[in-house]
């Protein structure tokens, strides 16, 4: 046995992203089990592995972890990225549960049909622009410090990260009205784990194509 | 300003039912302020009240408190009832969450066209017999002890119980099969606590009334 995470999912972003940038922006090296066809999925079905059946299901510390907010939490609890006491904790929660909202909506797009889609993308960046984005700016410019709470690298900012990419991917100019959000993608983007991590080559997923959601489909029956 | 936590919701259990329960199972007495029309909601928008304009809401401790998942971890950890480590903490997560997907698929059917709600509730009915409770009859015996995790009552074990009874009211005999669970049941909806408010006269909210949906569906939309 390795001692890395080992992360189950299929080869794509989906809900195991956030996991990979966690991990990535921690400086944890992991391993990943790609789900390819749907007997990938029964098998660790009937090997009792996925506790409620269901990936992303993360191998680590001896437990076999499913249920994306729970591993989330805990490895940003592990590798300090959750705050110094229960009060920031709160701060890393809220900020991280909007995020959560808007990049589930992005996440959504591809299995939606073309006419939802194109109405959904358009309350995806009026979303952005209007009811989340400005959060996030505001905080930054309210107390002018480099990361989001408690002036020190959290989970909260690796997930912003995330979600800007996303939302950039969607409205490349989605930026332009957040100057501290340029920013703070800019700083962040820098740090040395997150820099390569953003690199051809890395772990780090590609948005969803036909081919790969067509086979998401067919591995989960969908 | 009288220092108890203060809850912004409509009447009803929506979002903020977990936080009702915890707030309660952990002894404390909480207030509410109800939403009953649309310029409620505008008020506390245009106040500045909601980071992303939405309720729940909870005032606590001096913050003013939003996303339900946050806010229910505040509560778990200022009260004891998250575990005692980082690894009793991933077991309570990951029970929590698998209930909250449960009871989302409950919540759900509402929302489901009228001809498709008898169909998509009997698959939720399955899901709850087959994949989530099973889970949950094993981890209890598993360790043989009343609680969920650690051996001490956990946020867990408070959500467990209120989603059996969540379960129950769409099919009463859910768990026949689950021995476990059904003591489990008992056991927990006798501490003090939650046995207070279990009882009527309580802060717990009743299922929603169809005469109730218009009223609430115009203050969202």
């Amino acid at each position: 046995m390795a001692g890395k995470p080992k992360l189950h999912y299929t080869c794509g972003r989906g809900k195991m992203e956030s996991i990979r940038w966690l991990l990535a922006a921690a400086g944890v090296e992991f391993e990943e089990q790609f789900i390819e066809k749907n007997e990938h999925l029964e098998k660790l079905r009937k090997d009792g592995d996925l506790l409620f059946q269901q990936v992303p299901m993360v191998e680590i510390d001896g437990m076999k972890m499913v249920q994306t907010r729970a591993i989330l939490s805990y490895i940003a609890g592990k590798y300090n990225l959750y705050g110094k006491d229960l009060k920031e904790r709160a701060w890393i929660d809220m900020y991280v549960e909007g995020t959560t909202d808007l990049m589930g909506m992005i996440m959504q797009l591809p299995l939606q049909s073309a006419e939802m889609r194109e109405k959904n993308l358009a309350l995806i960046i009026e979303r952005a622009k209007t009811r989340y984005f400005p959060v996030y700016e505001k905080a930054l410019k309210d107390h002018g410090h480099d990361y989001l709470v408690g002036n020190k690298f959290s989970w909260a900012d690796i997930h912003l990260l995330e979600a800007i990419l996303m939302v950039e991917e969607c409205k490349p100019d989605i930026l332009s009205a957040f100057p501290q959000l340029q920013a703070f993608k800019g700083r962040i983007s820098n740090i040395p784990t997150i820099k390569k991590f953003l690199q051809p080559g890395s772990q780090r997923k590609p948005p969803a194509d036909d081919k790969y959601i067509a086979n998401v489909r067919k591995i989960f029956n969908i | 300003m009288s220092g108890k936590p203060r809850l912004h919701y409509v009447n009803a259990r929506g979002r903020m039912e977990p936080i009702r329960w915890l707030l309660a199972a952990a002894g404390v007495e909480f207030e509410e302020a109800f939403l009953e029309t649309k310029d409620d909601l505008k008020k506390l928008q245009t106040n500045g009240d909601l980071l992303f304009q939405q309720v729940p809401m909870v005032e606590i401790d001096g913050m003013k408190m939003v996303q339900t998942r946050a806010i229910l971890n505040y509560i778990a950890g200022k009260y004891n009832l998250y575990g005692k480590d980082l690894k009793e903490r991933a077991l309570i997560d990951m029970y929590v969450e698998g209930l909250a997907d449960l009871n989302e698929l409950i919540s759900s059917n509402f929302f489901q066209p009228a001809d498709k709600k008898e169909e998509h509730l009997a698959s939720v009915m399955d899901k709850a017999a087959n994949r989530y409770f099973p889970v949950y009859e094993k981890v209890l015996k598993g360790h043989g002890q009343d609680f969920l995790v650690g051996n001490k009552l956990s946020r867990a074990d408070v959500q467990l119980l209120e989603t059996i009874l969540l379960v129950e009211e769409s099919k009463p005999d859910i768990l026949a099969k689950f021995p476990l669970l059904q003591s489990f049941k008992a056991k927990t909806s006798n501490i003090p606590n939650i046995k207070k408010f279990l009882q009527p006269g309580s802060q717990r909210k009743q299922p929603i009334q169809e005469k109730d949906i218009p009223r609430l569906m115009q203050i969202f939309h």
